[in-house]
């Protein structure tokens, strides 16, 4: 227990994070289907609009913060270090640190489920009900007078802290751990997807760093930058948060597509077709994931020529995105593809995803969107790119890395289903929302009446919807049968051509006996020019140096919660005793020597 | 791998079986659908409707190829038993410059009539078009016709046959006024005007709702749009013109009148003559009105007396509050609001 607390392994830090993600998984699950129950029928009274608001609110903030970034980061640790021929990440500590924030920060938040009675709300609730994108100025004091948007502000700070302790802890990492002869471009994909993500993530969280400032500024000290009486502006939040948002839906995505980039090759026994391309490709999506924020605000009236120039910025994005699904499709071709669940989920994530790319076209193109934003079909369109794309993506990775993780195969009998129910649930569940949207359905509605004409696509998406949960529990299984197995997974199980394939699963605390020395893209296996890497010896050679554990990452996390709750209760003692727990916490943690 | 093959069959299977039961579901004998996007009746929403369809087109156009390209793949590239290893191929540089190019040869395609309709649905209506200023309220909506001198609420008559500027704000947080019949969606945001601007030659009634979430409510910030012949218009307008009626002595509706004179209702409420309330929609015709409570509830007597025995029941959130008053006395405001024609 102790060695799990204190641990700075970044195999055993991969392993929290996945647990932890995989349980707010969960969590935002069932959210989503208290939302399609509710949706079942018209005029349902299952849940109140109250209620409602706040399932969609928290569905939306534990999907992207609490469920697919740290499920994307428990593979960047897990995975990382053991692909660029490293012992653990740059700052281990720091490591730890990201983690146990992000726990701290998604138990904050869900905190708000049953914190109601603590302010004197006549209910239980009092989680955000503002929408995860917490639109100014209905998030302002006046028009959300609970303690429920400060919950919210506050807990998405927290998480944030994680967010970039993580991104610049990886960018080190990955820059200057790499073992010698591994360039960058020798880098595995998944690998150059994470620096893209990364760099992504240090230049797009300070932006909602300050927005979520600013609106902690106007809610506890009375400032206006977001209240239109006092001068301010609400379309400004708009901007920062979609400065923001935007970038995420890349820092979502990019790890799935590097998942794919190793899949493909692996079971199709290929090289990835077009490996610069690719890479380059990437990049590009990053850079351009910046200039596309606005499409997310046609509605907003910027005029037709910011409406012009964020349509075309847009648009182009399709063209890299389109590039590597055409050189996936072009790993495949040629090959000899062996029928696995990670091959199925990542051939699911080309399918689905392109579903998701195509309609994004449909509303790159401004005036085309006035028909379509804030609509079901926006909803199915996030979804096909968020479910059909990055989720279907990080299950590829489960079944391909959980031999490695874990020492022991997942069942493939029950993967398979796992596969189709979900294929078919999402389906289900999603395509029908094209046309509820598109017969003038808007989002984010608790009720609609059955003159609208769109029970039927409603009830399908529900359908749909239990088909995954479903689907979700056949997996959980799965993943839970596997603790009480015997170990049965070979070093390499698949035939992977990267370095992850040569130590033992699940490798060694010190990973490899001997850093090797890299010659080539794919160390493992034969290629034109080199033949596959010697194997590694058994036993290290000489002794191997690794830090011991620490108290003082988990210790200096505690404390922001801490600030968090003070702020929330207008205490400003319990804000000064977190904020000494931290300065304490990182002062010890600075003169800490590397022996325990 | 055998089991491959099986597994692999079934996904033309399944989505065929998607494909069929989905169009079940929206084939013919189905409801009508009152906000459809795809019944546009104004030039505004024409326009998009063509861009959405020439779009589409395309997006079918590349759906088809590279999902039939993908399935391909998949499907002659299955594993074999003692078949020789796949070439190492690294990848193919002029293959690279075709796919490059093609989609971006597409999305000029796109692009184009984009940015062309952009600028023709920017908002600005031609000389002589009606003004109408539409100001978003949690959760309903108030409408004023400046050139008119008149106002109204949650439904918003039109002329067919005249172009209509639309000018939006908000009085509190960010709403959206969306149509789907007569255009696109713009949002209302306090501080700010925007404008949309259509023509409709189509006489009806046309629904719409709030697009951008904006509290409790906003599944109920419903609304309609009435466009009529001029001739019927105007003599609406006469009617929303005139003072509002004055009931006859004795009646229910006098005694009604008495009632809200001396009850909560003149806080929020105008009536001119009676009261100047303003943070309420104006009362001075409601009799008149097809629908209350933000296009909710028809105006019937039944809602009239729900809404106001209890607004926040039957609308989560309504800013009115529940109204205490006896069976009789309830019975003559209703009275009262209905000879509001």
């Amino acid at each position: 227990m102790k060695s799990w607390l204190t641990t700075t392994d970044h195999k055993r830090i991969g392993l929290l994070y996945f647990w932890t993600a995989f349980v707010f998984f969960l969590i935002g699950g069932v959210e989503a289907l208290f939302i399609r129950a509710q949706l079942a029928r018209p005029e349902n009274q299952l849940v109140s609009a109250e209620t409602f608001n706040q399932l969609f609110t928290m569905h939306g903030t534990t999907m992207v913060f609490l469920a697919l970034m740290p499920l994307s980061a428990a593979f960047f640790n897990y995975i990382i270090p053991l692909q660029i021929g490293a012992r653990d990440v740059a700052f281990p500590r720091l490591n730890a640190f990201s983690y146990w924030v992000f726990l701290l920060g998604g138990l904050f938040l869900n905190a708000s489920f049953v914190a109601g009675p603590l302010f004197g709300a006549d209910r239980l609730s009092v989680a955000p009900d503002a929408g995860w994108f917490g639109y100014a100025n209905l998030t302002s004091r006046q028009f959300s007078p609970g303690p429920n948007v400060d919950f919210w502000l506050l807990g998405l700070q927290i998480l944030g802290i994680a967010s970039l302790a993580a991104g610049f802890n990886f960018i080190v990492t990955i820059l200057n751990m790499r073992a010698p002869g591994m360039r960058m471009l020798r880098l595995p994909v998944f690998t150059w997807m994470t620096l893209v993500t990364q760099f992504l993530v240090i230049t797009a969280f300070p932006v909602i760093t300050v927005a979520l400032v600013l609106l902690m500024f106007d809610r506890f000290f009375g400032t206006h930058f977001f209240v239109p009486q006092g001068g301010g502006d609400p379309i400004l939040w708009q901007h920062l948060f979609w400065m923001f948002g935007h970038p995420e839906v890349y820092i979502l995505i990019l790890p799935a597509m590097g998942i794919v980039s190793e899949v493909l090759p692996t079971f199709s026994k290929k090289p990835l077709f077009g490996y610069t391309v690719v890479v380059y490709s990437g990049v590009l999506i990053g850079f351009l994931g910046w200039s596309v924020w606005s499409h997310h605000m046609f509605s907003t009236g910027l005029g037709p020529i910011a409406d012009s120039v964020f349509a075309g910025t847009t648009m182009l994005i399709a063209i890299p995105t389109g590039v590597k699904i055409f050189n996936w499709i072009g790993t495949l071709w040629g090959g000899q593809i062996r029928f696995t669940t990670a091959l199925l989920f990542a051939v699911g994530f080309i399918a689905m995803f392109i579903i998701g790319g195509l309609s994004g076209v449909t509303h790159a193109s401004a005036p085309s969107d006035l028909q379509q934003t804030d609509t079901y079909y926006v909803v199915a369109h996030i979804h096909y790119v968020l479910f059909g794309g990055t989720i279907l993506g990080l299950f590829s990775g489960i079944y391909y890395w959980w031999p490695k993780m874990t020492g022991r195969f997942l069942s493939e009998g029950m993967g398979k289903v796992h596969f189709w129910l979900t294929l078919i649930g999402m389906n289900l569940a999603f395509f029908p929302m094209h046309f509820s949207g598109l017969l003038g359905m808007p989002r984010r509605i608790y009720t609609y009446p059955a003159e609208l004409g769109v029970t039927r696509f409603n009830q399908l998406s529900t359908i749909g919807a239990f088909i995954i949960g479903i689907a979700t529990l056949v997996f959980f299984w799965n993943l839970l049968r596997t603790r009480w197995r015997p170990s049965n997974a070979p070093p390499n199980p698949w035939g992977g051509a990267t370095l992850e394939w040569a130590i033992p699963s699940p490798p060694p605390v010190y990973n490899f006996t001997v850093i090797p020395t890299i010659a080539s893209r794919l160390p493992l296996w034969q290629t034109e020019r080199h033949g596959p890497m010697t194997p590694l010896p058994d036993r290290p050679p000489a002794p191997i140096h690794m830090p011991g554990g620490s108290w003082w990452p988990m210790i200096t996390a505690f404390g922001l919660p801490v600030m968090a709750t003070g702020a929330l209760a207008h205490l400003i003692p319990i804000v000064l005793a977190g904020a000494a727990v931290v300065i304490v916490g990182i002062y010890r943690w600075a003169y800490e020597p590397f022996e325990m | 791998m055998p089991r491959g093959r099986i597994y692999f069959d079934a996904v033309p299977l399944v989505l065929a079986a998607v494909l069929v039961l989905l169009s079940a579901c929206s084939g013919g004998g189905g409801p009508p659908h009152p906000q459809s996007i795809f019944a546009p009746k104004s030039d505004f929403s024409i326009d998009l409707n063509d861009l959405f369809k020439n779009i589409f087109a395309w997006a079918v156009v590349v759906f088809v190829i590279v999902e039939t390209v993908l399935l391909i793949a998949i499907a002659r590239y299955r594993a074999r038993p003692g078949a020789p290893a796949p070439k190492p191929v690294h990848g193919h540089t002029f293959l690279e410059i075709g796919w490059t190019l093609a989609p971006a040869l597409i999305l000029v395609f796109i692009a184009v009539p984009t940015m062309r309709t952009i600028f023709a649905t920017a908002g600005h209506a031609p000389e002589g078009a009606l003004r109408v200023q539409v100001i978003g309220h949690q959760w309903w909506w108030e409408y004023r016709y400046p050139t008119l001198n008149i106002g109204a609420a949650n439904e918003l008559h039109i002329p067919a046959g005249t172009a209509i500027q639309v000018e939006m704000t908000s009085a509190d947080v960010i709403h959206s006024f969306w149509v789907p019949a007569l255009g696109g969606k713009r949002d209302l945001i306090q501080g700010r005007t925007n404008r949309i601007a259509f023509r409709t030659d189509s006489v009806g009634e046309y629904w719409g709702q709030c697009a951008e979430f904006c509290g409790t409510s906003h599944a109920n910030m419903r609304l309609r749009v009435i466009v009529q012949p001029d001739s019927v218009f105007e003599r609406w307008v006469d009617l929303q013109r005139a003072a509002p009626a004055t009931p006859a002595k004795g009646s229910p509706a006098e005694q009604g009148q008495q009632i809200f004179r001396r009850s909560a209702c003149i806080g929020c409420h105008t009536i001119t003559g009676i009261s100047a309330g303003a943070v309420g929609p104006n009362l001075n015709h409601v009799g008149g009105r097809g629908t209350i409570a933000g296009a909710l509830f028809p105006n019937t007597t039944e809602s009239l007396r729900r809404w106001i025995q209890n607004a926040p029941a039957a609308k989560p959130g309504a800013l009115m509050p529940p109204q205490n008053l006896s069976g009789p006395d309830l019975d003559a405001v209703i009275a009262y609001l209905q000879s509001l024609k």
